[in-house]
């Protein structure tokens, strides 16, 4: 299916694809980001619930801490959008001439939902109880 | 655009294609039922919103334990079965994803061979390991 091209790291990095270039690469990053931490937090949780491992208590603490939360969200909301943007274009081809402006809507609609929970998140972790 | 239709030729590839595309769709919908269901089940005011996000993405009691009482509708029969079906069509998409990446870098059919087993294990291993987690929440 794909050919063997040989490209060097730094020739990949100046190589100039845009933003879809960008999404695609995202969507890699994020995919294979979610299947790592969402073994581990499976695995994680295994091992608490059969044997009360602290191993997978301290794994799990991980998980719960705004940052680490911050970072998964992005992962799953951007692989979700930019996952429902390929379904879209794959369904109807015609609209691959319009490529970038799709992208864009993308990002319209991401931005938003991403950028209002981070703030709701953070926000209402600075308030004490 | 009058394009012509290409013919299409149904090999490995093309179904990975269409497993990808269904397995994604599905797995958009059931985050729906579970964020629908946790407003039905009164989360707009019992749950903050990380854990209503923790919830839509895998709808598990002890995502919500720390803000409801689980037992209110939150831990049953219908939760198990969403679970459940969410991490089969969840490894099915994350394992053939892997392989899409993987398959990018490794050449070699024999490598091929060993990406493929080596998944194949991984997706089932985690399948078993994740039944306990829904079993015993």
């Amino acid at each position: 299916m794909s050919v063997d091209r040989r490209v060097s790291l730094g020739a990949a990095i100046r190589y100039r694809g845009g933003g879809t270039m960008w999404t695609w690469i995202l969507h890699r990053v994020s995919g294979v980001a979610m299947i790592l931490f969402i073994s581990l937090h499976v695995l994680a949780g295994f091992l608490s619930q059969q044997w009360g491992s602290n191993i997978g208590f301290f794994i799990n603490s991980v998980y719960q801490s705004l940052a680490f939360q911050i970072f998964i969200y992005f992962c799953v909301l951007f692989h979700v959008t930019n996952g429902l943007r390929i379904i879209a274009l794959d369904f109807y081809p015609k609209l691959l001439s319009y490529q970038r402006e799709v992208t864009w809507l993308q990002w319209l609609i991401f931005l938003p939902i991403y950028g209002l929970s981070v703030f709701i998140m953070i926000s209402r972790s600075m308030i004490i109880p | 655009m009058s394009a012509k239709k290409a013919k299409v030729k149904w090999n490995f590839y093309t179904i990975m294609f269409w497993v990808m595309r269904i397995s994604g769709i599905c797995l958009f919908l059931i985050a729906m039922v579970g964020f629908v269901g946790a407003l039905l089940l009164g989360g707009r005011v019992q749950l903050d919103l990380s854990t209503l996000l923790r919830w839509t993405f895998f709808p598990n009691p002890n995502h919500v334990i720390s803000s409801v009482d689980v037992q209110n509708g939150w831990q049953n029969g219908f939760w198990d079965a969403v679970q459940l079906i969410l991490v089969l069509i969840g490894i099915v998409h994350g394992m053939s994803g892997l392989r899409k990446v993987l398959e990018d870098y490794f050449k070699g059919s024999k490598v091929k061979v060993g990406i493929r087993a080596g998944l194949m294990i991984f997706g089932v291993g985690l399948f078993v390991i994740a039944l306990f987690v829904i079993r015993a929440g």
